[in-house]
């Protein structure tokens, strides 16, 4: 059946409550009610949260936001937590000792910080064992929960509070770290990068194909931090467009190697249209700064034309 | 009927671990407990266990994925050593937070640094107030059977705690010895079955579980935690007079080895009790009334009950396997000067750090400790009350 928004959210209520107390503006929680929506209704969740915004946000004692099982034990293990539980999973249904005919799903989330670089590891094991599950990584770009500081997932020159644009040093100076492709190169059945755009579908449809392949997978999406960013809450949703349509987050999947690119957009925008909303931009702007706009844009342009190769080659 | 059999510490360990048949065990290779992980991937590789076998990436991953496993509703185990747990930490006491009965074999052996893989108890004491219930084992026979006492503790509903049994590195985990087994089917029924009151598996009740926990209620929840601890003596006695009834042999708190009519004794946990108790029989022979207190139970720590064994001797010395670097004595010292204290019993007590890093010892260090306590025994002078054994003069 084809994707219909309307559908979805009439025959498939919110797995991910209202009361939470993330920030109005905040593309995290946007992520955690598509992703668990496109759980089937007769399915059960185990859900692992690591430390981060998300956690502390959902689940303050004696309250919690989320409608299915959720596990929270730190900060770097979210991927072995959640492995744990799923390896409960096959013992018992192996051994008899659960209802027959009732399924399980296993979702991991976890932060930038707690994915692309405390839980890295605990990442990288949970999904080379092949554990029946899925991680999702909310990608805010920097450690929000601690106060915005500078994470391997926040782009380059982005004005953070362990790498302020100061006078010297114009913000981060590294180039963000690709973990889609680090998932990718782990030879997994399915990763994909996406974003919550327009009606979602590209979200939800990857999310669902996440849950019901069979063996690990791993789902980057872009969730954009108001706070950190510095963007009116309002605009979420537009943040994300550009991110899509300037090509700074290309919308892919990648099935057993094969990459397919899910969103072209018509018209590529250029990179300013993305930057110039955000405060943490801000100072790429000045008179005498325009050569970190061009570098911005070349490394944009590099990495999406890569992904149009890996598209070609790998659908030979 | 008992078994007898020739094993290892580590090989009496993972036999306890197949007849207790896990629902799931996730491991990470470090000397010297990476035989019991080996040796129990063989039973699985073998389809001798129902257990699913998580070969994960680190410590830390192992016992996260304990506690993923545990909180689903498995009976989960691991084990580990020295630098091991000490990646664990953070996962320790988060697992004792979240009262899941995870049971874990801790082989001993000398924190890094610098890097040292023989034995000494600084692994242990590293985690001794992180909420777990330690039971320590002077040969693989005690190993075992502290193994198979494990998940009754831990499971009862009035614990509901995380155990770990203690033996030493190489020494015992590595010692092939004599050994009485049961049978798998007795083991089977004295261990029972784990039947968890709430579990992440459980879909008609979905639960949250490791929650941020702000001023309003991590007090409570922690003083929750020390009752549970409390709760705990009693049952790992019940759990004890159990497992008499059926193996014949005996537990309790600790050992007293001809300590009742004792003038002076010493005090020691895991292996060096067998070799002060060789010490103990010859110098009984001559006329020394010497003795020995082995603690068993480490945590909860039997407070009360040691200042009263301990009440009525001349002179005690306290030998820690491991030094607590304060300039003011080892851990396990410290433990039982406060409790003489608190109890109000005055007994001459000195301490001996001793073993570190695998340094053997012997029978004639533990000889000179008794002669030094009979001097204190016979002055009342204490001199320095912190003191090392086997540890080489500095030369000239």
């Amino acid at each position: 059946m084809a994707y219909d928004l309307k559908d979805v959210i009439v025959n498939k209520p919110s797995r991910f409550t209202e009361g939470h107390r993330m920030c109005a503006g905040c593309g995290a929680p946007v992520v955690a009610r598509m992703v668990m929506r496109a759980l089937k209704p007769e399915d059960h969740a185990v859900v692992a949260g690591a430390t981060g915004c998300m956690e502390v946000s959902t689940f303050i004692y004696p309250y919690t936001a989320w409608t299915d099982s959720f596990i929270h034990t730190a900060f770097e293990c979210a991927g072995a937590t959640c492995a744990g539980a799923e390896a409960a999973y096959k013992s018992l249904k192996k051994q008899g000792k659960l209802p027959e005919g009732k399924e399980t799903k296993f979702i991991a989330f976890g932060g930038d910080g707690g994915t692309y670089d405390i839980g890295l590891q605990s990442l990288s094991g949970a999904m080379e064992r092949g554990h029946d599950m899925v991680y999702v990584c909310y990608d805010n770009g920097a450690y929000m929960n601690t106060g915005i500081q500078r994470s391997s997932a926040t782009p380059r020159f982005a004005d953070t509070t362990t790498s302020p644009a100061g006078k010297v040093i114009p913000g981060k100076m590294q180039v963000r770290k690709d973990l889609a492709k680090i998932m990718v190169g782990h030879h997994i059945p399915y990763v994909a990068q996406t974003l919550a755009m327009t009606n979602f579908k590209d979200l939800y449809e990857k999310s669902e194909k996440a849950l019901y392949t069979e063996g690990p997978a791993f789902l980057n999406v872009l969730a954009p931090c108001p706070r950190g960013w510095g963007y009116p809450t309002e605009d979420l949703m537009k943040i994300n467009k550009l991110a899509a349509d300037t090509c700074y987050w290309p919308l892919y999947e990648v099935v057993d190697g094969k990459y397919k690119i899910t969103y072209k957009p018509v018209k590529k925008l250029p990179i300013e249209e993305f930057l110039r909303p955000q405060k943490r931009f801000k100072h790429m702007f000045k008179p005498g700064n325009e050569w970190m706009i061009e570098e911005f844009q070349k490394e944009v342009d590099s990495r999406w034309q890569e992904l149009l190769d890996l598209e070609e080659i790998t659908n030979r | 009927m008992s078994i007898r059999e020739r094993l290892s510490g580590n090989e009496a360990t993972a036999i306890a671990m197949k007849q207790i048949n896990p629902d799931v065990v996730a491991a990470f290779p470090i000397t010297p407990s990476t035989e019991i992980p080996q040796y129990f991937s063989t039973f699985v590789a073998n389809g001798e266990v129902d257990t699913e076998f998580v070969a994960v990436e680190s410590e830390h991953s192992a016992m996260s994925a304990t506690i993923g496993a545990e909180a689903a509703g498995a009976r989960a185990m691991t084990a580990t050593s020295a630098n091991g747990l000490s990646l664990m930490w953070e996962m320790i006491y988060i697992a004792s937070s979240l009262r899941l009965p995870i049971v874990m074999a801790l082989v001993n052996r000398a924190v890094s640094g610098p890097l040292n893989i023989h034995n000494d108890h600084s692994d242990a004491m590293g985690v001794r107030d992180a909420g777990w219930i330690m039971l320590f084992s002077e040969n693989n026979q005690e190993a075992y059977d502290n193994m198979l006492m494990a998940h009754r503790i831990a499971e009862h509903k009035d614990v509901q705690l995380p155990v770990m049994i203690c033996q030493d590195g190489f020494i015992t985990s590595h010692s092939i010895e004599n050994i009485q087994l049961e049978s798998d089917e007795e083991v089977k029924n004295f261990v029972g079955k784990y039947e968890p009151e709430h579990y992440l598996l459980n879909d008609k009740e979905p639960i949250a579980v490791g929650p941020l926990d702000v001023q309003t209620y991590l007090f409570e929840h922690k003083a929750q935690q020390a009752e549970a601890m409390k709760n705990a003596k009693k049952v790992i006695k019940e759990v004890a007079e159990d497992f008499e009834k059926w193996t014949g042999r005996k537990y309790e708190f600790f050992e007293k080895y001809k300590l009742d009519d004792a003038e002076i004794a010493v005090v020691c946990m895991n292996s060096t009790a067998g070799t002060a108790k060789a010490v103990i029989d010859r110098l009984r022979e001559n006329g020394v009334k010497a003795g020995l207190l082995k603690v068993r139970m480490f945590r909860p720590f039997p407070s009360e009950e040691i200042a009263e064994a301990l009440s009525g001797l001349k002179a005690v010395a306290v030998l820690d396997k491991a030094d607590s670097l304060n300039g003011a004595g080892g851990a396990l010292f410290e433990d039982i000067t406060s409790a003489m204290y608190v109890n109000k019993k005055q007994v001459p007590m000195i301490n001996y750090v001793y073993g570190i890093g695998g340094r053997d010892t012997t029978e004639k260090q533990i000889e000179s400790v008794f002669a030094d306590l009979t001097e204190i025994a016979q002055s009342g002078n204490i001199g320095n009350p912190y003191r090392y054994l086997g540890l080489r003069k500095e030369e000239n």
